[in-house]
Parts: C-alpha cells; structure tokens; sequence
C-alpha cells in the first residue's frame, strides 16, 4: 500500500448521513438547509466513490484496521457502486421534495422536525447496507433500515398509518429474526461471516440448505414477494409522500440486494427447482399485484399495488439465472426506483392538491396541475415498459434473457405485466381529464413539489437512452460473471 | 449429545414457539412478546453453538453477535410498544386491525 493519503469515500457516504441525521435533531429549525446540504454531500462522495471504483476496480476497506475476521470491511463492487447511486438520485430527488412537503404553511412543524433526523438514518443504513461485505453487517444494517422506515411510516400519524407501521415493524422484525437465525447457522458451520469467505468454504450440507431456506424467507418477506407482500400496501399508502417514494423505491430493494449477493456469492449450487419457484412467484407477483393495483379506489394504494407487481418483475431472473438476465432485473430495479419515486410525488401533489386521492374524483387535475400529470404519465411510461424510457431496457433485457435460457415462456409474463400496467395508467389519466361531479376545494401546490416529481420522471426516460453506462458499471468485480452459462 | 447441542436445540425450539405465538394471538403485546421469544431463541442458539469443542474456550465472535442483537433488540421492542401505545390512543383497541375505507 501506497502512503498517499487516499480518501475512503466509501466510509464517508455512511458517516456523512450520520452525521447530518444528528445535526438535523439538534437544529430542528436549520433542518431544510442542513438536509441539503448532507443530500449533495452525499451524491458528491458517492461520485468520489464512483470514479475510485472505475478507476482502480472493486474497493476494501477495514474499518478501523482490523480486517476481515475480526472487524467489520466495506466492500464497493459495481453492484453496490449501482446501488448507492440508485439511493443518491431518488434520495437527492426525494430530500428536494420534502422541503416543499414538510414546509408548507400549513404542514405540522413537528412532522418536519422527525422526518429530517429519520430519513438521514435511514439513508445511512442503506449506504452502510450496500457496502457491508459480512453477513452479521448486513442484519444490523437491516434492521437500522426497518426501525427507521417504520418510524417514517408512523409519522403521517391516522389510524391507517399507525395500523401499517405496526404491521411493517412486526413483519420486518419476523424478517430479520429469520435471517439472523440463518447466519448463525452459517457461522456455526463454517467459522466466518465475511462473504468472499464463505464463498469459498460453503459446501452444499443440510446446515447450508436450512441457512438458505431461513435467509431466503426472511428477506423474501421484508422484499415482500407474492403472497409475503401482504404488509406492502397498507404501510406504503397511508405514509407521508415522500415515505411512501423513498420505500418504495429504495428500502425493498435494499433486501432484495442481500438475497441477490447471497443467492450469487454464498449459494451459488442452490438447486433450479427453488430458482424457477422464484420465478413462478414473481410471475403471480406481477399479475396478481397488476390486477390489483386496477381494482383500487384509491391512487396511492393503487400505486403501492404496482410496486408489488414491479417487485415481481426482479425475480423473473432467478430461473434465467444467465447474466443478461441478472442486468435485467437490476436495470428493472433502477428504472423502478426512479419512475415509482415520481409517481409517488405525483400522487403526493394530486393528495395536497385536492384532499383527497380517491381516482373517480380527480376532477380535471390535467388542466390545473399539468407538471404533476406529465410527471406521473412519463413515470407510467417507464413502468410500462414503453420505448425510450429505462423500463424498457429493462424488459428488453429480461426478455432476451428468457430466450437465451429457451424458456420464452417468461416473456409472457413481461407482455401481460406491461398490459396491465397500461391499464391502470390509462385509467387514472382518464380519470383526470374528466369533470368530477362533486366541486372540491383546493390548495396551490407549492411549485418545487411539482417540478421534482417531473424531474425525476424525466430521469426515468432517460435512463433508457443511456442504458449502456450503468450496465458497464455492473461489470466491475461483478458477481455475475462467474457463472456465464448463458 | 453435547450439552451445547442440547440448548441450541431449546433456542430452535424458543424459536418456533415464538412464531406460533405471533400468528394466532390477536393483542399486539402478545405479538411483541412473541418476537422476543423468538430473539431469545436465536441468541441462545448463537451462545451454545459458540462452545464447538467441549472445554476449550468458547468462541467470542458469537457472543459480540448477542451483544449487538440484544441492543437491536431492545430498541425494536421500545419502538414497537410506542407504536401499539399510539395504534390504541387512535382506535381503541391495541390489535391489527383491518383498513379502514378512507
């Protein structure tokens, strides 16, 4: 090692939101510029952190210089660079929006005073998530996640909110315990919870089947795959809006990351028969979550029922198991987290705009908000799946990958999953070019609400015409190419 | 059998019993006594999985893993028995209950 003082990015990232989460609890009043200020700071470390990953390959680091056994190691590979970006855009997107939200003249103050603390610390278990390279890392970073986002969820205060964080916090809680009971077991068997470790010493056993079975259901439930998705609805529509973007953007795909290093790095043998199960579940996932979101009363439940058939979306790569069809399902999980986090915003604006989110009474919204409706049918196009946007690519790619693996029939599921998406987008931008009957009273949406939301569903479009550098990105100390049986 | 062997056992069982609990009691204290069980039973099965050869001394890794687990643990439960506290202030009854239209 060189003595040239080199900036460890990668600890920055996660003691910047730290830092920034104890500053906004002890200055409640400078929180705004103090939670923006953090937000650039981390999008600016998470660019150092890139350029370092690009530049010299995957990064290690020992925090405090104890090394793998012992101490806890970050590790930064194209995966996790990926993933933290995700988190910086839809995090930067989502801190803008909530000065509007939780600073409108007649917002709460006290809302504003938690929310900044709270989303501080939830954004640093993420990046703290995204860069563990030990099993036991990953549950305290989890669980740092869920304590967080249920206390998010819980802060739109109501009966429904209260109901679906309790809820949230108790399945949550059930996931963790379900993955901790798994790396005891795998620590029992194999004296180590650092990854690349484990990778190399795991051997197919019944301690490792039952590991697996226990960390594969614990973080199916808290990535809330069909039927587990049951909590999902429920917490992700009664939050406050910007909650509601930011988990359904970024906190399930948090647990679908651990089951996807897992699955690739630790149990690599795991047998076709749970992988195509997997892919069956994703596949009623989509139908059943697409049916559902058409069937719902209200915009952001029927949102939330979208994010349960996109979440389905991801697990069609698991039987596919070739390359193409891994960057698919991350490529998905990109373009989702962007489009679901405009359309959140949307819904949040339509919410504040008129009261009420019920989809019958939209009442002309296209005329008097036409930013927010731009910004949630651009998003819908992204969900879709329609060319140019992000979502596309991504289903492209899934669908190349089925054929590859001559299992085409995967692309059923895109083709019947894109419909019913359509449906529903149609259905409430119907719904907001006609008259409703009742007049309501309304509220100016305040304007930084409205341009975030189109911002970011504009980025949602565009990812499908620079598609070609994330994907690269996923190339660096990847996981995927170990196995190239394409 | 090994004593060790023996408590893991008890842990996998505290386990199960906790789950159980979970999912037929309606009272969300129940619910929350129940995930603590079942914390219980993953602690001591890290604790007697740590003793792998019969007197040598007991590998420390496991217990630190208890440690921090204890304190996930105890913040978890003071968050969620706040929340049950505030799911009771607003509708009356400290169970899950079904969405209400609206």
């Amino acid at each position: 090692m060189s003595y040239v003082p080199d900036i460890h990015w990668g600890v920055m990232v996660i003691v910047l939101p730290l830092a920034g989460a104890v500053c906004c609890f002890l200055w409640p009043r400078r929180a705004v510029p103090l939670g923006l200020v953090t937000a650039l700071g981390i999008v600016a470390c998470v660019a150092g952190l890139g350029w370092q990953v690009v530049e010299q390959g995957a990064q290690r680091y020992a925090v405090g210089g104890w090394g793998a056994p012992l101490g806890i190691d970050l590790y930064a590979d194209g995966l996790s660079l990926l993933m933290l970006m995700v988190a910086a855009v839809a995090g930067l997107g989502i801190s803008v929006y909530s000065c509007g939200y939780f600073h409108r003249p007649d917002a709460k103050r006290d809302k504003a005073k938690h929310f900044w603390p709270l989303w501080m610390f939830l954004w640093a278990a993420l990046n703290a998530l995204f860069l563990s390279a030990d099993i036991f890392n990953l549950y305290v970073t989890l669980e740092l996640l869920g304590l967080a986002a249920v206390a998010l969820v819980a802060l739109a205060g109501g009966a429904d909110a209260l109901t679906g964080a309790m809820r949230y916090l108790l399945v949550s809680l059930l996931g963790s315990l379900f993955y901790l009971l798994g790396v005891a077991l795998l620590y029992h068997g194999f004296g180590s919870v650092d990854i690349t470790l484990l990778a190399e010493r795991v051997e197919p056993s019944p301690v490792v089947w039952a590991a697996m079975g226990l960390m594969v259901t614990g973080l199916l439930l808290k990535t809330a795959l069909f039927p587990l998705h049951f909590w999902l609805p429920s917490a992700h529509a009664s939050a406050p809006a910007p909650v509601s973007a930011l988990l359904s953007a970024l906190v399930v795909k948090a647990s679908f990351y651990i089951l996807l290093r897992l699955w690739l790095e630790i149990f690599p043998f795991a047998n076709a028969a749970l992988a195509q199960l997997l892919g069956l579940l994703g596949a009623a996932a989509v139908l059943w979550g697409g049916f559902q979101a058409l069937f719902q009363a209200r915009l952001k439940m029927l949102i939330a029922y979208s994010t349960v058939a996109q979440l389905g979306y991801l697990f069609l790569a698991f039987p596919l198991a070739n390359v193409i069809g891994w960057t698919g399902a991350l490529y998905m999980l990109l373009s989702h987290a962007v489009a679901k986090t405009a359309m959140f915003m949307a819904a949040g604006n339509i919410l504040y705009f008129g009261g009420h989110d019920r989809i019958v009474d939209l009442d002309r919204v296209v005329q008097r908000l036409p930013l927010t409706i731009t910004a949630f049918a651009l998003a819908g196009v992204s969900i879709m799946g329609l060319p140019p946007s992000g979502g596309f690519i991504a289903k492209w790619l899934l669908l190349e990958a089925a054929i590859r693996a001559a299992q085409w029939w995967w692309g059923g599921i895109l083709i019947l999953g894109g419909l019913l998406s359509a449906a529903w987008v149609f259905k409430v931008v119907g719904y907001a070019f006609t008259q409703s009957e009742v007049p309501h009273e309304t509220r100016t949406v305040p304007a930084s609400m409205e341009w975030t939301a189109l911002v970011m569903a504009v980025v949602a479009i565009l990812l499908g015409l620079f598609a070609p550098w994330p994907l690269a990105l996923l190339e660096i100390g990847s996981p995927f190419g170990r196995e190239n049986a394409g | 059998m090994s004593s060790a062997f023996l408590y893991a056992l008890v842990g996998v069982g505290l386990f199960t019993l906790g789950l159980y609990a979970l999912i037929v009691h309606t009272h969300l204290l129940r619910k929350i006594l129940a995930i603590n069980v079942m914390a219980s039973g993953v602690f001591l099965v890290l604790v007697a999985l740590a003793a792998r050869t019969q007197g040598a001394t007991p590998d420390p890794v496991p217990h630190a893993m208890v440690i921090t687990g204890i304190v996930v643990a105890v913040s978890a439960t003071a968050l969620a028995l706040a929340l049950m506290l505030r799911v009771r202030a607003e509708t009356g009854r400290a169970e899950l209950a079904e969405e209400s239209q609206e």
